[in-house]
Parts: structure tokens; sequence; C-alpha cells
């Protein structure tokens, strides 16, 4: 029996990306890095900033998000984000961006303490990249 | 009668009007199958979102400490309606239809009594509704920099809906849009959003979900983020509709123009004539008299 399983990914305009020969996906869970194998529990939980790993037979890809729901359910995981870059297309200065926008965020003084916090991981895991 | 002059002109005028209306309906065709696109595009990750929410409601314990934007705030008095419009016109009956909608709406919610607020979306709406309901508008926001609607500017409209309603300031939301069914036909639509109305829709599964972390956290950041999605997807229908209603508007005009120019010649060809045959019968008359 194969040990692969389908992913999609979907943002607000489109359908970002359909692979079914997926071995093990990595997701930054709200409550931290999870993985997820095929026949994994129906499991639906949302999105921190951070990488998703996508590791199948064709090559691995890192998706950098930062926001987003996943579910799981009949080996199918479907990922719906609105903000989502493939690190292989990322290139220095629009990570720079990216960077100092969530900088600026987590600068501010009048956010609650949770975009506060998402603020903080976001410019943590742009930091961690260069 | 118009002299032959006049109607040359007119004839020469009713053709640049339809060189402008034929361009205008090229333009709105291409420009149609781009938005047709990506509102074909934009229809799984609400629908996914939907199906998430659906079986999040469903599997929630404890119906009466679920977020409000769920449930909503136990009373209706105060009416939010956010109406979706276009920020150019010549689109024939696009705008109107919307406006037609809304207050029919408005008109219904006032009869009971019910406070009204409006947020118009696209500067249009605005125009059509300040006249006889000025005083009920609470904020007008419109688009026109961007060129395609992007989620970027629903967060916008939407964010702003959920910190209206924090502060409780209405009840229930309201958004109208038009419907894309094809280039001839859009659909005027009023869709609840606030509290999210699911009735009606079966559950596809049966199947429970492991939750992480649990029901209640995972809505109340999943709600506010599907208000946006609605908006945003309310925006990409609108956007096919506009195009599709102005090429259909556009293509009407155009031939209205042809067949107008044609009767304009027909009226110059036989005053021409007419001048042409009064000049004879004056030489001959001239030349027998002699």
């Amino acid at each position: 029996m194969s040990e692969e399983f389908k992913v999609e990914i979907v943002n607000p305009e489109k359908s970002f990306l359909v692979k079914d020969d997926v071995s093990e996906v990595v997701v930054p869970a709200f409550e931290g890095e999870m993985g997820i194998l095929k026949d994994h529990i129906s499991i639906i939980s949302f999105l921190k900033p951070g990488i998703i790993k996508i590791l199948s037979k064709s090559g691995d890809e890192n998706y950098y998000v930062e926001d987003g729901i996943v579910e799981f359910k009949n080996n199918n995981l479907s990922i719906l984000t609105s903000t989502i870059f493939n690190l292989a297309d990322m290139d220095k200065s629009k990570q720079q961006d990216l960077l100092k926008q969530a900088e600026e965020e987590a600068n501010k003084t009048d956010i609650n303490d949770q975009s506060k916090y998402l603020a903080d991981q976001k410019v943590e895991v742009l930091k961690t990249l260069n | 009668m118009a002299s032959l002059d006049d109607l040359k002109k007119r004839i020469a005028s009713v053709k640049s009007t339809q060189k402008i209306t034929k361009a205008m309906k090229m333009v709105a065709a291409a420009k149609l199958r781009r938005a047709q696109e990506s509102a074909e595009k934009g229809r799984p990750y609400s629908e996914k979102m939907n199906n998430v929410i659906l079986n999040l409601s469903n599997g929630i314990s404890d119906k009466e400490n679920a977020p409000k934007l769920l449930s909503g705030t136990g009373q209706e008095k105060t009416h939010l309606c956010v109406v979706m419009t276009s920020d150019r016109g010549l689109c024939g009956g696009f705008n109107s239809n919307i406006i037609k909608k809304a207050k029919s709406y408005f008109a219904k919610i006032l009869d009971e009594g019910k406070e009204l607020k409006i947020i118009t979306v696209g500067s249009k709406g605005n125009d059509q509704l300040k006249r006889v309901y000025g005083d009920k508008i609470i904020e007008n926001i419109s688009f026109k920099e961007s060129k395609n609607a992007n989620y970027f500017d629903a967060d916008k409209v939407g964010k702003m809906v959920i910190e209206k309603f924090e502060e409780g300031e209405f009840d229930v939301c309201t958004i109208f849009y038009n419907q894309f069914k094809n280039v001839i036909t859009q659909i005027p639509q009023a869709q609840q959003i606030i509290p999210l109305n699911n009735e009606g829709e079966e559950i596809s599964s049966e199947e429970s979900y492991e939750f992480e972390p649990d029901e209640d956290e995972i809505l109340s950041n999943l709600l506010p983020k599907n208000i946006s999605t609605q908006i945003f997807k309310a925006m990409l229908e609108n956007s096919a509709s506009e195009q599709g209603s102005r090429m259909s508007a556009m293509d009407n005009a155009t031939r209205n123009a042809g067949e107008m120019v044609d009767k304009l010649t027909i009226e110059y060809n036989r005053s021409r004539q007419a001048a042409i045959t009064k000049e004879l019968i004056e030489i001959i008359s001239g030349a027998e008299s002699l």
C-alpha cells in the first residue's frame, strides 16, 4: 500500500497548489508544529506564521504562510490561507519587505496580546530564513 | 426638415458614439473573461471555509456560549446593510438592480420599526442611496485605485464590520451584491453574514473531527475570517457581473447606434435627391419661359 495522500492549498484568489503524491506534510499549527502522515485522524486546526514543509517523491517544497486553517479528512489535506509564498520564489528583497512589515506591526502598542504574539512569530520566522 | 448639413453632422456624431460603445464592449468582454476566471478560482476557498465552519458549528457542544458572530446577539434591533456596487457607470441595470433590492429590504426593516445602518461599497451605490437614506449611511468605501477585486480590500471591509459588531453597533448584518449567472443574467442577492445563517444546509459527513485547540477557539478565529471571505466572494461575483452587464449594455447601445445611422443615412439621401430634383425643375422651368 502506498503511503501517499493528497494535499490542496487554496488561497482566496485561486487554488494555489494541488499534489497527490505527498508522503508527509509539516504544518505550523497554533499549538506547535504538526506532522501529518497518511491515515491521520480527521482534524481541524489553524496555523500561526511559519513554514509548511511538503515532502513528496517529486521533491520537497517549503512555503511561508502567515495564517490559515488546516483540515484533514479521508486522506485529503486542505490548507486555507490568505498569505502564502513559495520559499523557492522568495528573494531577499521580498523577505526584507515582509520582515519590515511584521516588525512594524509587532512594535505597535495598541494591539491585543494575540495579534502581538502573531506578529512576533512572523518576525521570528522571517529572521530565521536569512 | 433638417438641412443636409445638420443631417451629416448628426450621422458623424452617432457614428463616433458607436465607436466608443463598441470599444467599451470589447474592453468589458476582455475584462469579463478575467473576472469570471477569478470568480471561479475563488470559489473553492469560500466553499471549503463554509464546510469547515459547518462541521465546527455542528460539533460545538455548548450552544449557549457559542461565539456571538455565529449565534447573534440575541436581539434583532439594529440592522447593518453592506451595499456593494461598482465605481463606474454605463453598465446597464447593474447598480439599479442592487439598489432596488436593497431599498425594498430597507423599507421592510423601517416598517418593522427597527434601526437601519448602511455601509456602501462603491461610489455608484452611495450616489443613488444618499438622497433618500443619507442620514443612515455610516460609512462609504470605494476601491477606485485597485484594478481587480483583491482579498486585501475585502479584508478591510470585513475588519470594519467586525469592529462595529464588537462595539455593539448592530445585531444583524446583510450584504447586497449581484450574483453572476451569465452575461445577460445577474441576480441581485441579499445574504446575511452575521449571525451566520446555516439553516437548510446539510452537513456532508457524520464524521467527527479532532480539534486542536478546542472548537471555541478555532471558531472565534475562523468566523472573522469567514466574514472577509464572504465579502470577498461578493466582490468577485460583483466584478464579474459588472463587466457582464456592461458588455450587454454596450452591445445594445452599439446596435441602436447602428440602426440610427441607417435611418439617418436614408433620410439624408432622400433629402439630397429632393434638393437635386428641385434644382432641376427650377432650371427646366427657367429654360421653358425663355
